[in-house]
């Protein structure tokens, strides 16, 4: 039986990313991928605007993923493709993982693993639309896969439900193409994507937002022939009397991201009700010793740049687990209140590893003056001002909290405050 | 006064230009190519667009392009149709040129995808 010391579940950037680290430090590394290609979903993501943080240039997602393809292939890291995980069983010295592929049933052993398995989107039956059940309800992610990958036109007159990023992107490819999108109807009274998408890929094409606006029904036989629009009141229940009726042949849906984690469920992990990932330190380890979580399946990111980031930082722990550090049980658990939406790590390890902490958080407020602030006891040891902070937009910080006294005991609370709070 | 969104980076600042005594004032943006950004949107919009083209084989019906500079944002849709003409009968590699100066722009549409280069020949087994 072939045997690892990180085993990476996920070829997309984070996988990649956490593969690359670990190999660079001398770690026996497998990586499983469960599609035919590396790269996840970053293969459909034609449009550019990735790596302005990692490599400081304007990519499109292809160019992105590949560079690290390169890398990973360069380094000579074992992979399969077309492979799936079936199963992974807690040993005394590590993991049994079973996997399967055309092949046959594989089994690896593994001193650790590195959940890397994305996030997934929430589809119609997540959102409760009322209607027949007709063709041409797809996520955004499908309707890319289409004309992306395989060259399809899903619709020629559309509209889009949820202001997510990849809706945004859509509503752009899909003109581009041809199509005509009627408009993106946000059920919240903000936009949930980046405010440089709704300037490029709404404004410039004159496409309209409606923002306390929702589906309401889905008409049609075979095919989808049109949707009911509704406003919503403040509590986003849709308001009689409001509704409209909008012919189009698709309806889109860009209503959010859930992190995938049936394989971190199984094992036992402790899931964050804010992020739906891993609750995890500061080395990326789940509550299960040994088990790390980076990228998209630990929370949804903005940027591609920062799953890049998570998977580097987790395969580097992962290579590193009881070479050079124990998992010790000395952690202390950070605080939050309703100003963050949330923080992640959520646990932070009492050893060298505070010398650098990656820190990502998102506020629950738009706010155009903010401060965070990290209290120990109800002492301030930290603040930082940001401008514009929105729940969008996630924001990221690294600190040395190596000379701030810690102990298990200690009450380290995390908030955001309104304006900008001076210490 | 005109607000607007820099789209030149994920920070996204909210840029506030300003006529004063004949000179426009840009504030509100982090670097200078907020500034760079409100002034060509004022003048010539400028913006990147990318897509894909078709090509011969079965198993890759589509691969990925983009133009390899900025193009005037009133020409967005006559690249479309130009990039919409190219189809691909031989293997390329990612960052090959395609169609040069296209519509005389100075700028070319480039590939952004080995994925017709036979990703899977290098691939490493477990061992």
């Amino acid at each position: 039986m072939h045997s690892y010391d990180v085993l990476v579940i996920g070829g997309g950037p984070a996988g990649l990313a956490a593969a690359i680290s670990a190999k660079k430090e001398n770690a026996r590394v497998l990586l499983i991928e469960r599609e035919e290609r590396l790269g996840g979903i970053l293969k459909q993501c034609i449009h550019d605007g990735f790596g302005l943080l990692h490599f400081g240039e304007k990519l499109s997602g292809p160019e992105y993923v590949e560079r690290f393809e390169d890398e990973f292939h360069e380094l000579e890291i074992a992979y399969e493709v077309q492979t799936f995980v079936t199963g992974i069983q807690k040993k005394d010295d590590g993991f049994l993982l079973t996997a399967v592929n055309k092949n046959g049933v594989h089994k690896y052993r593994t001193a650790t693993i590195i959940l890397a398995t994305g996030c997934r989107e929430r589809t119609a039956k997540q959102v409760f639309i009322h209607g027949t059940r007709p063709a041409g309800v797809f996520t955004a992610g499908t309707a890319q896969h289409f004309v992306n990958l395989l060259g399809e036109m899903p619709t020629k007159k559309c509209v889009i439900l949820g202001s997510g990023d990849i809706g945004l992107i859509m509503a752009r490819r899909l003109t581009l193409e041809g199509a005509k999108v009627l408009g993106v109807y946000e059920v919240k009274p903000e936009p949930s994507g980046l405010t440089r998408n709704l300037v490029q890929c709404l404004d410039d094409y004159g496409i309209p937002l409606y923002l306390s606006h929702t589906v309401t029904r889905v008409f049609g036989e075979e095919r989808l022939s049109a949707v009911e629009i509704s406003q919503v009141d403040d509590k986003m229940q849709p308001i009689l009397g409001t509704e409209e009726i909008v012919e189009c042949d698709a309806l889109i849906l860009s209503v959010g991201l859930i992190p995938e984690n049936e394989i971190a469920e199984n094992l036992g992990v402790a899931i964050d009700a804010h992020t739906k990932g891993p609750v995890c330190d500061n080395r990326f380890m789940t509550g299960v010793e040994g088990v790390f979580s980076c990228g998209n399946a630990l929370h949804v990111n903005d940027l591609v740049d920062y799953v890049s980031e998570s998977g580097e930082l987790a395969g580097k722990a992962a290579a590193e687990y009881r070479k050079t550090w124990q998992p010790g049980d000395k952690k202390v658990q950070l605080i939050t209140d309703d100003s963050v939406q949330y923080i992640v790590p959520q646990k932070l390890c009492l050893d060298d590893s505070l010398e650098k902490v990656v820190f990502y958080f998102r506020s629950r407020e738009t706010l155009p003056v903010g401060t965070l602030r990290m209290e120990v006891d109800g002492k301030t040891v930290y603040e930082k001002k940001y401008s514009n902070l929105k729940p969008p937009e996630m924001e990221h910080l690294e600190l040395d909290l190596s000379k701030i006294q810690l102990t298990e005991g200690s009450r380290v609370k995390v908030s955001i405050q309104k304006g900008g709070a001076a210490l | 006064m005109r607000e607007m969104t820099c789209i030149t980076c994920p920070n996204g600042c909210t840029l506030r230009v300003e006529e004063k005594d004949g000179e426009i004032q840009v504030s509100g943006n982090k670097c200078k190519r907020g500034e760079t950004f409100a002034l060509a949107e004022l003048q010539h919009p400028m913006r990147t667009i990318c897509s894909t083209v078709r090509t011969a084989f079965a198993g890759t019906p589509v691969i990925p392009v983009r133009v390899s500079g900025e193009i005037p944002k009133e020409m967005i849709f006559d690249v479309m149709k130009e990039i919409n003409t190219i189809v691909v009968e031989h293997p390329v590699k990612r960052g090959e040129v395609l169609l040069p100066d296209v519509l005389n722009l100075g700028v070319d549409i480039i590939v952004t995808s080995n994925v017709l280069e036979g990703g899977q020949e290098n691939e490493h087994k477990a061992v």
